[in-house]
């Protein structure tokens, strides 16, 4: 067990005295690497900080209910026991004018605003939870509510978050598939240059093999090798994404706080940076496997 | 410990560099295959650690088939051989110390244990004192004792050496040859291929005589 964990360490110094060797060449493998991984790594940082915002709104099949601002107490009542007659209706709230109002004040940037109206433009409201959240029953059920007297206007609040979190469904497809296609290039990456690093070593190799080595003894300062050049392109790869997101941030604080928001796109945390280190990692170890596989056959 | 029945070695293409070559050599025998240029001494020193497989016959080395040994078997016989291969086949980026020590890389032994065999095996070809230096700095004798300190590192009981004396003048072969009597005197078993007859005068060993890859009588 000790003479493995040697073997190993030996084979690991190995790797990394002949990736400092050839600083040059390791520099660039590992800028194109980290340039691979950035563009996906980024893509999913951004979507994961889209869908933080969408999950601050409820995606539940869920309609507003404005009455009218004239609407009496016994149209706001018969309205509400319409709403729990309906078996459509999961439940249903009743929101007064006074609480609205209260809500409007809370939500940041808009207190200036509601104290200079002066009175209370908001109406009362019903906050509708539909059991069915398909659009078409969400659109029937809207229909048939705008019929109830005193009812000046139904909204289908959670349409837009589900179109969203449509638009971030497909935003994740679309990553994975760019993921998978980058990947197999950065595995080509690594393919080629421990293709290269067998050939300049053929020599040692073949005496190597002639003296006692086991294929196992001379692949793993490869399979080290592809490790950690992929794990110095992922640590490429977070500095491109900590560099591009604090580029991007300036232009979002700006546009958020023209909104009142403080809001900023957050960056990868630990175990998502971990996460895209391994996966770089994994792949080159991955793409220096494959090519030992090949190569190291073909020197006899 | 070495044993050569109804052996034929036959390359792609059909030429026959081995033809019926049958012997024994028993533990701690010094033994020479000699034969001119091309008479299957370098293609029958290969077959002992499995470079070269038989394409007839069976090679027993210490009891085991080696032509039969699946890859994975390899190292673990090749490195119970001392091995002297004819272009030495020495790592010019390394120096002395680092290509002597490269068999014990890929053993159990402690870098302290390899470091004293290292300096041991060294002491026994007469290169102590010249770890650092670079093979190329080195003679071509004492590139040859080089890669008889590496053969013998592992401390084997069989050395195999394919024309360790070849491009030698008499006396450095002279030297090499006493090296390998010497190992053979501790009850080391040593086969040595050779081209050249005369060097081998004053050794006492049995000689196998290679023609056209046959063994003569």
């Amino acid at each position: 067990m000790r003479a493995w964990l040697r073997h190993h360490r030996q084979a690991f110094a190995a790797a990394l005295g002949k990736l400092l060797a050839q600083k040059s060449a390791t520099l660039l493998n590992a800028l194109v690497i980290g340039v691979v991984l950035a563009l996906p790594a980024g893509g999913h940082v951004l979507l994961a900080n889209l869908l933080a915002v969408t999950q601050r709104f409820s995606p539940e099949p869920q309609l507003s209910l404005f009455l009218q601002a004239a609407a009496t107490k016994a149209e706001s009542d018969a309205v509400a026991a319409r709403l729990r007659a309906d078996t459509r209706v999961a439940a249903a709230r009743f929101v007064p004018r006074e609480e609205a109002l209260k809500s409007l004040r809370a939500t940041e940037g808009l207190a200036e605003v509601v104290a200079a109206l002066g009175q209370n433009p908001l109406p009362d409201a019903f906050v509708v939870r539909a059991r069915d959240a398909a659009p078409e029953a969400l659109d029937a059920l809207a229909r048939d509510l705008r019929l109830l007297g005193g009812v000046a206007h139904v909204q289908v609040d959670s349409a837009w978050a589900r179109r969203l979190a449509a638009i971030a469904a497909t935003g994740r497809i679309a990553i994975g598939v760019l993921a998978a296609l980058l990947a197999v290039g950065l595995v080509a990456v690594t393919f080629n240059t421990i293709r290269l690093q067998i050939l300049t070593h053929a020599e040692e190799i073949e005496v190597s093999r002639l003296i006692g080595a086991t294929d196992g003894y001379i692949a793993r300062p490869f399979y080290y090798f592809g490790f950690a050049q992929g794990v110095a392109g992922g640590l490429v790869a977070l500095a491109i994404l900590w560099l591009g997101l604090s580029a991007l941030n300036v232009g979002v604080q700006e546009l958020a706080s023209s909104y009142g928001s403080t809001f900023r796109l957050g960056f990868p945390g630990a175990a998502d940076a971990l996460s895209i280190l391994a996966f770089a990692g994994l792949l080159g170890w991955l793409g220096s496997y494959m090519s030992v596989s090949v190569h190291l056959r073909q020197i006899t | 410990m070495i044993s050569f029945s109804g052996v034929s070695k036959r390359y792609p293409g059909g030429h026959e560099v081995l033809s019926d070559v049958s012997f024994a050599l028993e533990a701690g025998e010094l033994a020479f295959v000699v034969g001119r240029s091309g008479a299957g001494k370098s293609t029958l020193l290969k077959l002992i650690p499995a470079i070269e497989r038989p394409s007839a016959g069976t090679v027993l080395v210490n009891g085991q088939n080696v032509g039969a040994l699946r890859r994975a078997a390899l190292p673990y016989l090749r490195r119970n051989l001392g091995l002297v291969f004819q272009d030495q086949k020495l790592l010019y980026d390394r120096c002395v110390y680092d290509n002597v020590v490269l068999p014990l890389a890929f053993s159990d032994h402690s870098p302290r244990e390899a470091e004293r065999r290292a300096r041991a095996a060294l002491d026994k070809v007469g290169l102590l004192g010249r770890e650092r230096a670079s093979p190329v700095q080195l003679s071509g004798g004492e590139q040859q004792r080089l890669a008889i300190a590496r053969a013998v590192v592992n401390r084997p009981a069989i050395l195999v050496a394919d024309e360790p004396t070849a491009n030698l003048d008499a006396e450095s072969a002279r030297g090499i040859l006493d090296i390998f009597f010497a190992f053979n005197q501790v009850g080391v078993t040593v086969l040595i291929a050779t081209h050249d007859e005369a060097t081998l005068a004053g050794y006492a060993g049995r000689v196998l005589r290679l023609a056209a890859g046959r063994l003569l009588p």
